[in-house]
């Protein structure tokens, strides 16, 4: 993964625009959160293989990243996205990394189901 | 150490074993009682993908294979199961799924000793959920016939057995060092600490501890 690179991540979010695609989305603190931190509310949610179809997607904010996906009969987003890579089965992974460098989102496209 | 006919260790994650159980894995293995470790995922929901990044929420899974067999290779050992669940998931799966893993491990292996965690004290519900399923298998053998299970409990106090792994610390550490996506990071600011003879870390890594589980009719 590296950095996002706003221009090149539209392109790669404009490719699977329209088209029937898996979605895995996730957000974490992590299982430990309110082990460590009594105080802490711990809430996340993960969903993997949905099956969506949006018909325009767009990233913005300043770093971290906003990315939105409008489909026909509602929405997906994700906040906190920081890095991103298209990988060898093209597969588009976006990921927000917190300081110590640990996945806290991802939000991941993909032309195939994703290994369950 | 009590020598054993054989060992069956069952943990979620790869890297479950390093820090609590690696040295007494070794020591069985040295004195050549035979030791089993099912890992039951992969660990595929780390938030470790290192620093900067050397792996995606996608690639995790086989990194960490390749970690948790290099960490089986510097403990030692050459019964490694990887069981092929889900990082996350274990607490949803159906009733009876995980205690019928259990049992056939048990029906194979016909463990003297069965090492996971301490149902309910463990912290991470797949922890929880992989001691629940020891638990339940376990209570159903007559007591006469069943294993010894020694569980990991993070959160209880006082152990009923501590162990001296010394004489096995250098494979511990290379099995810590073998996680390298989820330890790299604190790795070798901690056998810094060690080998400088930090107190703490000397007695958590020279001992490990383990509660002996009492079933209902023990």
């Amino acid at each position: 993964m590296e950095p996002i690179t706003v221009t090149r991540v539209q392109e790669l979010i404009d490719t699977f625009a329209q088209k029937d695609i898996y979605l895995h989305l996730e957000t974490t603190n992590g299982a430990y959160a309110s082990h460590f931190d009594q105080s802490f509310f711990s809430a996340s949610a993960y969903i993997r293989n949905a099956h969506i179809n949006y018909k325009q997607g767009k990233i913005t904010g300043p770093g971290p990243y906003r990315v939105g996906l409008e489909l026909e009969i509602g929405w997906v987003y994700g906040e906190g996205l920081t890095h991103f890579e298209l990988n060898e089965d093209g597969e588009l992974i976006l990921a927000g990394l917190n300081q110590d460098g640990k996945i806290a989102v991802a939000l991941e496209l993909s032309n195939q189901p994703f290994r369950k | 150490m009590k020598e054993e006919r054989q060992v069956l260790v069952i943990f979620p994650h790869p890297d479950d074993e390093a820090f609590g159980v690696s040295g007494t894995m070794a020591a069985h293995i040295a004195n050549g009682t035979p030791v089993t470790y099912a890992c039951l995922t992969l660990g595929e929901m780390a938030r470790n993908v290192g620093n900067p990044p050397i792996a995606t929420r996608e690639s995790l899974p086989d990194i960490r294979k390749k970690e948790l067999q290099e960490a089986a290779d510097a403990i030692g050992l050459n019964d490694l199961r990887m069981m092929g669940f889900r990082d996350k998931t274990l607490e949803f799966l159906a009733p009876g799924v995980l205690k019928s893993v259990v049992e056939d491990l048990i029906e194979e292996l016909n463990p003297s000793l069965v090492i996971s965690f301490y149902p309910g004290y463990s912290v991470h519900p797949d922890h929880d959920a992989t001691g629940e399923a020891v638990t339940e298998a376990l209570a159903d053998i007559p007591k006469e016939k069943r294993p010894t299970f020694y569980a990991l409990g993070i959160t209880l106090e006082n152990p009923d057995i501590v162990y001296s792994v010394k004489e096995f610390t250098e494979q511990k550490l290379d099995a810590l060092r073998a996680h390298y996506s989820q330890f790299g990071a604190n790795n070798p600011e901690r056998e810094e600490k060690y080998r400088s003879g930090d107190r703490d870390l000397v007695e958590r890594l020279e001992n490990e501890r383990f509660f002996h589980f009492k079933f209902a009719d023990d």
